[in-house]
């Protein structure tokens, strides 16, 4: 067993034993549920049933019930479709890149950040769907034999790439989250007492044995998966970008896009993780596993990927100016200056300046102010799609056809709805599945647990 | 005499590997280990090789790739060239970049999930499987070596569980099968 050096941090504090961790975790999965969870899923459920009931309001009556016209054809829609996804990188981040760079303190937060990654996507898949505006024909993005003689679907074009590129990647984490899954069920379904939870854990563990194969072949499909899934993440939002840097509006048709994309997907993805964390360390007791030291790490990759968001900017703006495009140059005067300039200088504020005050140590190990920053990133990031999409629309080529877009009570109740159903859907999972990835956070323990450090250390020393 | 397997439990993953080290250099073979989590250098021990399913998973990936780069040629070239703003589709070469997003796609689709489903398989963990682990606690908190007698020919059920007596062993249960 390789031993961890003495300065590095411990990641799980306390006096733990094996059987602690399984308990910490599996009691509050058998035990009743704090009133807490009850309120908040009763707050969550109502908004959820409300954005369903907006959806399908949405769907019976047509898109002309949100506030597009015909020169701001792209608005909220896309850009909550584009929120969402970005959130949804954190998790593939966690569970992939980090597992290839060893990276310890992953093992606390990955699953739920993984949950995170998939119930994100899910919204986000939503509003693609809906805008087609007819949900019922969306089977026509597939390439399938059809009755309008051989016409199929344009592989040219980047809206067909972002079926491709966002279905690959829900199923790809969906199974990659899964697979981790089994064996954490499989503690479960070996430790509840009710026969009634034995019964559907062990349908969920899928007869798991833990067997020395078994696990050999677990961890070459956790790496092989984290390999492919790395590439997978960027390539995702890489596609998200193409959808704007592929077309000739003024403000989309830019080269940095897909890198300036995926570092914002990152920044509000570890964002949406802190806001959800910091809430279910304290209620659900974890703070010996998701110490203030992860709190930390993941406040750190919040200022680089914030600083790489904030040059992305800056070098956007100057390039409109040294292109000497007029138009090009204009698109940017108007989002500064324009009727939209409150949405660009929130962005501005909550993207670049905000998240530079992580630099002091106290900031951002400070819980409370971690929490106030992650909900400010996710404002920031929704008002960077926002500024993308509706300002670089509402003003191009053409003064007469110069519009504004006014959101409708329906735009609102989707977009709210979607926040309502995925704090559900989190809720669930916090509630009924394995909050941690047990097996991995047991593997470290007497690497990187608090007490095996302290005694190692005290060995050392005589 | 009856058969016997012999289940020696332990509570850290090197203790048990010191167990496993005991039995196989006194020449006993170990059927099996089962732990909560993947017990690192056991599997040189007790003679387990390396898994191919990275491998599979690149078979598997390879053939998404042609898959992919067949059907988009057979669609968007072959069948039903498009002709969109004076950009026609004339060749799979001339229109490759425009194709490489969804081949990478549809590889890394069927390399994880094909790659998945074996590994389920393989494993014979599939919905509805019972739990074939020795001893529920092989899940939680202990490390479990599995040796079964009828393998072990040369050697008795007390020898075998007086050599792991020498070894930080938690417990030791026998059952007949």
């Amino acid at each position: 067993m390789h031993s961890e050096a003495a300065i590095r941090e411990p990641l799980i504090l306390g006096h733990k034993t094996y059987g602690d961790i399984t308990n910490d975790i599996v009691a509050p999965i058998e035990n009743k549920a704090p009133t807490g969870w009850y309120v908040l899923m009763g707050i969550a459920s109502i908004i959820a049933a409300y954005g369903t009931g907006c959806i399908l309001y949405l769907i019976s009556k047509g898109i002309g019930v949100w506030g597009l016209n015909k020169t701001v054809d792209w608005a909220w829609d896309i850009t909550n479709f584009v929120w969402w996804v970005g959130i949804g990188h954190a998790g593939t981040l966690i569970s992939a890149v980090l597992l290839l760079f060893r990276q310890k303190w992953r093992m606390a937060i990955n699953r739920s950040a993984e949950a995170m990654t998939i119930f994100a996507v899910i919204m986000a898949a939503t509003f693609p769907g809906i805008h087609m505006g007819r949900i019922w024909m969306s089977y026509w993005v597939l390439p399938l034999p059809n009755q309008f003689g051989s016409l199929w679907v344009n592989f040219n074009s980047p809206l067909l790439w972002d079926v491709f590129a966002i279905s690959t990647y829900f199923s790809v984490s969906l199974v990659f989250w899964y697979i981790g899954l089994i064996p954490d069920f499989a503690t479960i379904r070996d430790k509840v007492a009710k026969p009634g939870m034995k019964k559907v854990y062990g349908i969920l563990s899928f007869g798991w044995t833990g067997n020395a194969k078994a696990w050999t072949r677990f961890e070459e499909v956790s790496l092989v998966l984290a390999g492919i899934a790395t590439p997978l993440v960027f390539s995702v939002h890489s596609v998200v970008s193409f959808d704007f840097a592929t077309s000739i509006v003024p403000g989309w048709h830019t080269t940095i896009f897909p890198p300036y994309f995926v570092s914002g997907a990152v920044f509000s993805g570890f964002a949406m993780v802190q806001t959800l964390l910091l809430v279910m360390r304290k209620v659900m007791h974890l703070e010996n596993y998701i110490t203030v030291k992860h709190v930390e790490y993941m406040n750190i990759v919040i200022i680089v990927t914030g600083s790489i968001v904030g040059v992305a900017y800056i070098t956007e703006l100057f390039v409109s100016w040294y292109s000497g495009v007029e138009y090009e140059s204009y698109a940017f005067i108007n989002r500064a200056t324009g009727p939209y300039w409150w949405a660009y200088w929130s962005m501005m504020t909550c993207n670049v300046i905000s998240p530079q005050l992580f630099w002091f140590k106290k900031l951002r190990t400070h819980l409370g102010f971690t929490f106030f920053m992650s909900i400010i990133v996710n404002i920031g990031m929704w008002f960077e799609r926002f500024v993308i999409i509706v300002t670089s629309l509402h003003r191009d080529y053409l003064p007469s056809a110069w519009n504004m877009f006014h959101p409708t009570w329906v735009d609102v109740g989707v977009f709210i709805g979607t926040i309502g159903i995925f704090f559900t859907l989190y809720l669930l999972f916090a509630r009924y599945f394995p909050v941690l990835a047990l097996n991995e956070v047991k593997s470290i323990l007497k690497v990187s647990g608090e007490s095996y450090k302290r005694d190692a250390a005290n060995h050392h020393h005589h | 005499m009856a058969n016997k397997v012999i289940y020696a439990v332990y509570e850290d993953p090197e203790q048990l590997k010191d167990g496993a080290r005991k039995l196989v250099s006194n020449g006993i073979k170990v059927k099996d280990v089962f732990s909560p989590f993947p017990v690192h250098g056991i599997d040189p021990i007790i003679g387990i090789k390396r898994t191919r399913l990275g491998i599979v998973s690149f078979m598997f990936g390879i053939t998404g790739t042609c898959l992919a780069l067949l059907g988009i040629w057979y669609f968007n070239i072959f069948d039903w060239p498009m002709n969109i703003g004076g950009k026609p589709s004339q060749a799979l070469y001339k229109n490759l970049p425009a194709f490489i997003p969804v081949t990478f796609e549809f590889t890394v689709l069927c390399a994880a999930h094909g790659m998945a489903i074996t590994y389920l398989i393989r494993n014979k963990t599939l919905p509805g499987m019972p739990a074939r682990n020795p001893d529920p606690r092989s899940t939680d908190d202990k490390f479990i070596i599995e040796v079964r007698t009828a393998e072990n020919h040369g050697h008795s059920a007390e020898a075998i569980t007086g050599l792991l007596r020498e070894t930080p062993v938690f417990e030791i249960n026998e059952r007949q099968y």
